[in-house]
């Protein structure tokens, strides 16, 4: 059976006399629905009235951002018996016992220079006791947003003892147009769909994009060229540089090697397609595989020594696992059914993929060696899931059927819980994850 | 035999109507004039149909790529670009390497029935250009498809 290991074990919510009954406080997720913990976001505090707004819109994105990993519920601020009026007075832990809270964020805005300084503390109510030291953490006013995340990401890291994800970027294609005609084009945003922006112009077809670890690069596949082909763009500049362009072939699902160095990708020559490793600033090409049959989407080991990918040299797609060298390949797929885009979690302890089983697409996750396979979704056609920078949430693309049928971004989580849209400014599809920002 | 029998109908009905052709390269001509790309499109046949996840040339499509090779070689000044297309069951890159697969399984054909390689070239979209957008496999046997775009060659 599943063995997963998933225990977010709420920290220590040490043995204190005051702990009123309650054991340590522990989440476990398996397969049941939790119940998701109880917590107090007041709107941050400010010296200044003209931040009053900001301080409590950034409490807003926090509490939102708790309350999105399914894991926090937070408490509405009409129910406080106790108003947090000052970071350093004492916390009235009746008064946050007596509403249930198990655990308080209080939060300070300081403004000066057109940067921000968020000032917080995380509190354990029935422990009675703050949890970790309080921090602070700056940055351009612009970026308040990052601040909030900031804070939430230590909330739940300290909660759960996982790292957090909610300082992280999505880069996506945003879609418009008639199924028939669809309009492509790449865009970026904040993991929540805050800050959408576009990075190539409408009238191309981009496919599939990866980001780099630094967020600086994004590869995707694009059609301007007139087929596909793998393509580089600065997010910053949003200068463009087709990779590889050799007459007659076409290239695609490029994905960045862990050093950043280099990319991944297929290439399809006289119609068979095989994996290629290409070296950002030479351009040399390495040869990975080498079968009449098709070898894409590929994904490195978080270590740089192993290579997910997919073939369907058994006769349909199925899932296998080589060396960066291409030695060694072995089928860890066996289930029913066609397995696809397989991708490796952030943290090496699981390989997410698509499965398609009697009609049906599937999101699913099993070990790297192919035990415990795990289906965490169901519908006309899910596809292409990214990994949370923690590796514990997954996002994919989900597209409904028929004429009027159109794609939107959906998360989940590792356990198939806490399965919710995305949002994003219109349809959506091929989402890509980047690590927590710096 | 059933499903071959699906194919040739959709083959015929395709034949009877004029082809929507999204290529933005398509040239002009008249359907009367048997030298134009317009009658090629509808008189000869610029599809032939596969069955799903295949990439195996059906009889129906054979005697098409024939008359397409013909023609081909009869309108020496025309290239083609061959455009591989799959529905919308499958995942985007496979879906694009299976394009791929059947656009060179339509180039092998011509070029065994004597039409130039440097004449043929092939592209793929995948799923990303349906022409048929139900979901239904009467949608997705006509998705599932290789197209000979006539383009402007060296005589033409």
């Amino acid at each position: 059976m599943l063995r997963v290991v998933l225990a977010l074990v709420l920290l220590a919510i040490g043995s204190a006399s005051v702990a009123q009954e309650r054991g340590p406080l522990r989440i476990e997720i398996t397969e049941g629905v939790i119940e998701p913990v109880p917590i107090a976001v007041p709107d941050f505090l400010t010296d200044d009235p003209a931040l009053a707004a900001r301080a409590a819109e950034i409490a807003g994105v926090v509490r939102a951002d708790l309350a999105g990993s399914g894991l926090f519920r937070p408490i509405p601020a009409d129910a406080f018996i106790s108003q947090v009026t000052n970071l350093d007075s004492p916390v009235q832990y009746a008064d946050w016992q007596a509403i249930n809270a198990q655990g308080l964020v209080t939060g300070k805005l300081i403004g000066a220079d057109g940067k921000y300084t968020v000032q917080f503390r995380l509190f354990d109510i029935f422990a009675e006791t703050t949890l970790g030291e309080g921090l602070q953490f700056t940055a351009a006013d612009t970026a308040w947003r990052r601040l909030a995340h900031k804070v939430a990401d230590a909330v739940y890291s300290r909660i759960t003892g996982e790292g957090g994800y909610f300082d992280s970027r999505v880069v996506f294609v945003a879609e418009s147009g008639p199924k028939d005609a669809r309009d492509k084009r790449l865009a970026i945003m904040d993991y929540d769909g805050a800050n959408t922006r576009y990075l190539t112009q409408p009238g191309d077809i981009v496919l599939a994009p990866r980001i780099s670890r630094d967020g600086g690069q994004v590869l995707y596949t694009s059609y301007a060229t007139g087929r596909p082909r793998v393509t580089l763009i600065e997010t910053e500049t949003l200068a463009t540089r087709v990779l590889d362009e050799q007459p007659g072939s076409m290239t695609f699902s490029p994905r960045f090697t862990p050093d950043g160095q280099g990319v991944l990708l297929s290439l399809s020559e006289r119609g068979n397609t095989d994996l290629y490793r290409l070296d950002l600033a030479g351009g040399a090409r390495t040869r990975l595989t080498e079968a009449p049959s098709i070898e894409t989407a590929p994904s490195f080991a978080p270590d740089g020594e192993r290579i997910v990918f997919e073939s369907d040299r058994s006769g349909n797609q199925q899932l296998y696992v080589m060396a960066a060298d291409g030695s060694g390949v072995e089928r860890i797929s066996f289930g029913p059914g066609r397995y696809g885009t397989p991708v490796w979690s952030p943290k090496g302890d699981l390989i997410a993929f698509t499965k398609q089983h009697r009609g049906r697409f599937h999101i699913g996750v099993m070990r790297p060696d192919g035990s415990e396979e795990r289906l965490l979704t169901a519908s006309f056609l899910d596809e292409s899931p990214t990994w949370a920078p923690n590796g514990r949430v997954l996002m994919f693309t989900r597209e409904t059927p028929g004429a009027a049928g159109g794609a939107q971004l959906f998360s989940v989580d590792v356990t198939g819980r806490n399965l919710r849209p995305v949002p994003t400014p219109g349809p959506a599809s091929d989402p890509a994850w980047s690590p927590l920002q710096e | 035999m059933t499903r071959l029998a699906v194919l040739f109908l959709a083959a015929v009905a395709l034949a009877a109507c004029e082809p929507t052709n999204r290529a933005p390269a398509a040239l002009p001509g008249v359907a009367g004039d048997p030298t134009s790309a317009a009658f090629f499109r509808a008189a000869v046949g610029d599809r032939v149909l596969f069955a799903v996840d295949e990439a195996t040339l059906g009889t129906q499509a054979r005697n098409t790529l024939e008359a397409q090779a013909r023609w081909l070689i009869e309108n020496g000044g025309y290239n083609a670009v061959i455009e591989g297309h799959a529905d919308e069951q499958g995942t985007r890159e496979y879906n694009l390497a299976l394009g791929a697969r059947r656009a060179a399984a339509v180039k092998e054909f011509l070029v065994a029935r004597g039409v130039a390689d440097g004449r043929l070239d092939t592209v793929t979209f995948g799923k990303e250009r349906p022409i048929e957008i139900c979901s239904e496999e009467t949608c997705y046997e006509r998705n599932r498809r290789a197209v000979t775009v006539i383009a402007a060659g060296a005589g033409a």
